[in-house]
């Protein structure tokens, strides 16, 4: 790995400091604290989750957020009767203006495999428990599309303000293998 | 083409592995890869696509045994090599072959920060209107060209419903043949579980793809 990549400076291919730049980026800049962002803004103001429901890519935009693998949005919302959860099969597409690079566990084959065949029994190895009544709905990210899951705001933060209810906003909860965490939960 | 990537639904997978480790990179060599692949993109050699489909075509026993970022290093030499960008004696030997010069005009982190922003949108405007409509009612094909595509097998010959229609996309089989963009139209197309995996699938939850309208017929 070092040869190719000292190979690739050698020849002018790749400049060191873009290494440097897009490694930055993707562990300080780019991750999920910015989905949390726009999960929490949506939780407190109506209007800007109706722009999120109906065109996530611009209201992601407004915070700030835009860019590659993150062209064209769709937020999905869980509600009392569905739930949402993403994968993709083909590969491990993923969110990154808001997400960051995906965790290990997405891009494994059984996730892949099992997350559009048995979501349930996949759902409760991440201790996401729902009631037989709750539709479960996998997007599988087969277009340029990028979903992103509004998870339900928790219980019990009647007032809280944007900050503090994104720090309650997990990665998994944006995935859909997690929801969000409760009040003094964690 | 019918690799072992299109993993959607194939069984024997255990337990989901390291479901608690949330960081982007274990290994120093890994953010270096993930920058590198994306970075000798810029040079026009591959696209999105085509680069999809070299990870693809690496051998099935190779694809299920490496690691995420190993596949992206092993696409990285194959795609490099046949854009002519590196030899395969380069790769050995680590070094420039004797007698090459440097190329100008890798992209420094100035410009990585202006196309990390704004990305490469597939959205594009065709002048056909689209065939379907949401609640039309679709069976996605059963083509089985050798080629990249994003039709997955669990769907092929699978009745759904269209749900979105995203407009016309960049079509992904075409692309990656260098047959340009031939953009098509885009739509999400939803199938209950029963429909995909038979009446004793895991009950009541439905699965949405984006797929293309050539991948798509009118079921009734």
């Amino acid at each position: 790995m070092r040869a190719i990549e000292s190979l690739l400076v050698e020849k002018g291919l790749v400049d060191r400091a873009s290494i440097d730049e897009i490694i930055d980026a993707f562990s300080n800049r780019i991750g999920p604290q910015n989905g949390a962002r726009v999960v929490a803004r949506a939780w407190t103001d109506e209007a800007y989750r109706e722009r999120l429901l109906t065109d996530a890519t611009s209201a992601i935009a407004e915070l700030g957020f835009t860019g590659i693998q993150g062209e064209h949005m769709v937020a999905v919302e869980n509600t009392d009767t569905t739930h949402n959860v993403v994968v993709c099969t083909l590969c491990s597409c993923y969110p990154w203006p808001v997400l960051g690079v995906p965790p290990a566990w997405y891009k494994s084959s059984e996730y892949r495999a099992r997350a559009v065949r048995e979501p349930r029994a996949v759902l409760t190895e991440f201790g996401v428990e729902l009631s037989d009544d709750t539709e479960v709905s996998v997007w599988d990210s087969t277009s340029e599309v990028r979903y992103l899951v509004i998870p339900q705001r928790p219980a019990g933060t009647d007032g809280w303000s944007e900050d503090e209810l994104a720090a309650l906003v997990t990665r998994n909860s944006m995935i859909g293998t997690g929801i969000a965490s409760t009040p003094g939960g964690r | 083409m019918e690799g072992v990537h299109d993993l959607g639904g194939v069984e024997g997978f255990g337990p989901i592995p390291n479901r608690l480790d949330e960081r982007p990179f274990h290994h120093e060599w890994e953010g270096e890869v993930f920058a590198m692949r994306i970075l000798t993109g810029f040079w026009g050699g591959w696209n999105t696509d085509s680069g999809r489909h070299s990870v693809e075509r690496l051998p099935p026993t190779e694809y299920l045994s490496m690691t995420y970022f190993e596949k992206w290093l092993a696409s990285l030499v194959n795609l490099s090599v046949e854009a002519g960008f590196i030899t395969r004696s380069e790769v050995e030997s680590g070094a420039p072959d004797p007698g090459t010069q440097p190329v100008e005009g890798a992209v420094g982190p100035d410009v990585v920060r202006k196309v990390f922003a704004s990305g490469g949108p597939t959205l594009r405007t065709i002048d056909e209107p689209p065939r379907f409509a949401s609640g039309d009612s679709v069976r996605a094909a059963h083509h089985g060209h050798s080629g990249h595509t994003r039709l997955p097998r669990y769907t092929r010959g699978r009745v759904g419903e269209v749900t979105a229609w995203h407009g016309a996309h960049v079509f992904p089989d075409r692309h990656a043949a260098g047959d340009g963009e031939a953009p098509e139209h885009l739509y999400t197309v939803r199938f209950d579980a029963q429909e995909l995996w038979g009446a004793d699938a895991d009950g009541g939850h439905t699965v949405s793809l984006d797929l293309w309208e050539s991948y798509l017929a009118p079921a009734s």
